[in-house]
C-alpha cells in the first residue's frame, strides 16, 4: 500500500472517535430533557450545566478531529 | 472545486518593518488578515458599547437594552458560578466572551475567522489557565496541592485520583484551545464543502443529458449551506458562553479551594 493512501485511512479512522462524543453528547441532552420535561420550573437554571456538561464532552472528539487533521497535514 | 483550507491561509495586509527589542530578538510587526480581522473585532465590541452607553438613560433605549443585556447575562453567571467575590474576576471573563464572540461572528460575515488559528486559541487558552495559577498562588499559597487532593477520599484512592486529577489539570489549557480552534475549523470546513458541491454539481449538470438531474443536488446543497449557515450562528455564541463558563468554572475551582458552595 502506498504510504499516501494509508495516510487518508489514518485519517479517517481518527475519526472515528467522534462516535463516543456524539453518544455523549446525545445522552447529556435525552437527560437534561427527560428532566426538564417533568420538572419544567427547574429546568432554566440548569441550563449552564448542560452546555458545560456539552462542552466538555465534545472536547473529546474535537480531539479525534484534530488528531485526523494532524495525521492528515503533516 | 476549491479547497476548503484555502480560507485559513494566513496572507499579510500590511507589512510593517521588523523591530529589534533588546533581549527578545526581533519581532515581525506585520498586519496578517487574522491580526486585521481581531483588531476590527475589538474595534466593533468598543464602537458598540461606547454608542450604546453614550445617551445612557433611566428608560433604555433599544442599544442600552442590548448592552446591558449581555452585561447582566455574564454578570449572573460569574456569580452564580463562582459567588460573592465573582465579581472581582467579571471584567476579564466579560472580555474574552465578548472578544471571542465578536471574532466567531466576523468569520460568519465574510470576514477571516480568527478563532480558526490554533495561534490564537491557544494564547487565549493559556492567558485563562495562567490566571487561574496567578490567583491560585496568590489566594492559596502552599495549598494548591488540594486541587489535585480532593478532601474525604481515603489514601489508598488517592494514588489513583491524584495523578488523575493532576493530568486532566494540565489538559484543560489544552482542550480549551483545541474545543473553540476545532469547533470554528469544522464549521467553516463543512460550509466550504457543500458551498463546493454547489458549483461542481452545477458545472456537472450543464454538461447536459443525464447529468441535468445535477441541478437537484446543487440546489440540496445549497439548502444545507443555508441550514449550517443558521447552525454556525448558534455555534458561535455557544463557543463564546462555553470559553466564559469554564473559565468562571477554572477560576471558582482556585478562589472556593477547600470550601464548596
Amino acid at each position: 500500500m502506498e504510504a499516501e493512501a494509508a495516510k487518508y485511512i489514518g485519517a479517517g479512522l481518527a475519526t472515528l472517535g467522534m462516535i463516543g462524543a456524539g453518544i455523549g453528547v446525545g445522552t447529556i441532552f435525552s437527560g437534561f430533557l427527560q428532566g426538564a420535561t417533568r420538572n419544567p420550573s427547574a429546568a432554566g437554571g440548569q441550563f449552564t450545566n448542560l452546555i458545560l456538561g456539552a462542552a466538555l464532552t465534545e472536547a473529546l472528539g474535537i480531539l479525534a478531529f484534530v488528531l485526523g487533521l494532524l495525521i492528515l497535514f503533516s | 472545486m476549491a479547497s476548503p483550507m484555502h480560507q485559513f491561509e494566513i496572507q499579510p495586509v500590511l507589512t510593517l518593518p521588523t523591530v529589534n527589542v533588546p533581549g527578545i530578538g526581533a519581532i515581525d510587526l506585520s498586519i496578517n488578515n487574522s491580526i486585521m480581522s481581531m483588531l476590527i473585532a475589538a474595534a466593533l465590541i468598543v464602537a458598540f458599547f461606547t454608542i450604546a452607553t453614550a445617551k445612557s438613560a433611566v428608560v433604555p433605549g433599544r442599544l442600552q437594552v442590548m448592552a446591558e443585556g449581555i452585561f447582566s447575562y455574564i454578570d449572573d453567571l460569574v456569580t452564580g458560578i463562582i459567588g460573592h467575590e465573582g465579581r472581582t474576576f467579571f471584567p476579564y471573563v466579560f472580555t474574552v466572551f465578548l472578544f471571542v464572540l465578536a471574532m466567531n461572528f466576523l468569520g460568519l460575515f465574510l470576514m477571516f475567522t480568527s478563532t480558526s488559528q490554533l495561534a490564537v486559541t491557544a494564547t487565549l487558552g493559556g492567558m485563562t489557565i495562567l490566571l487561574v495559577l496567578l490567583i491560585g498562588f496568590i489566594r492559596n499559597g502552599a495549598n494548591m496541592y488540594k486541587l489535585f487532593v480532593p478532601a474525604g477520599v481515603p489514601w489508598y484512592m488517592l494514588i489513583l485520583v491524584t495523578p488523575i486529577e493532576f493530568i486532566s489539570f494540565l489538559l484543560r489549557p489544552v482542550t480549551l484551545a483545541l474545543r473553540l480552534f476545532g469547533n470554528m475549523l469544522g464549521g467553516h470546513v463543512a460550509l466550504k464543502v457543500f458551498a463546493g458541491f454547489v458549483v461542481s454539481l452545477s458545472a456537472l449538470a450543464a454538461t447536459g443529458g443525464i447529468a441535468t438531474l445535477g441541478y437537484a443536488g446543487a440546489a440540496l446543497s445549497l439548502g444545507g449551506v443555508v441550514a449550517l449557515t443558521a447552525l454556525e450562528f448558534l455555534v458561535a455564541f455557544l463557543q463564546a458562553f462555553v470559553f466564559a463558563v469554564l473559565t468562571c468554572v477554572y477560576l471558582n475551582d482556585v478562589v472556593n479551594l477547600g470550601h464548596h458552595h
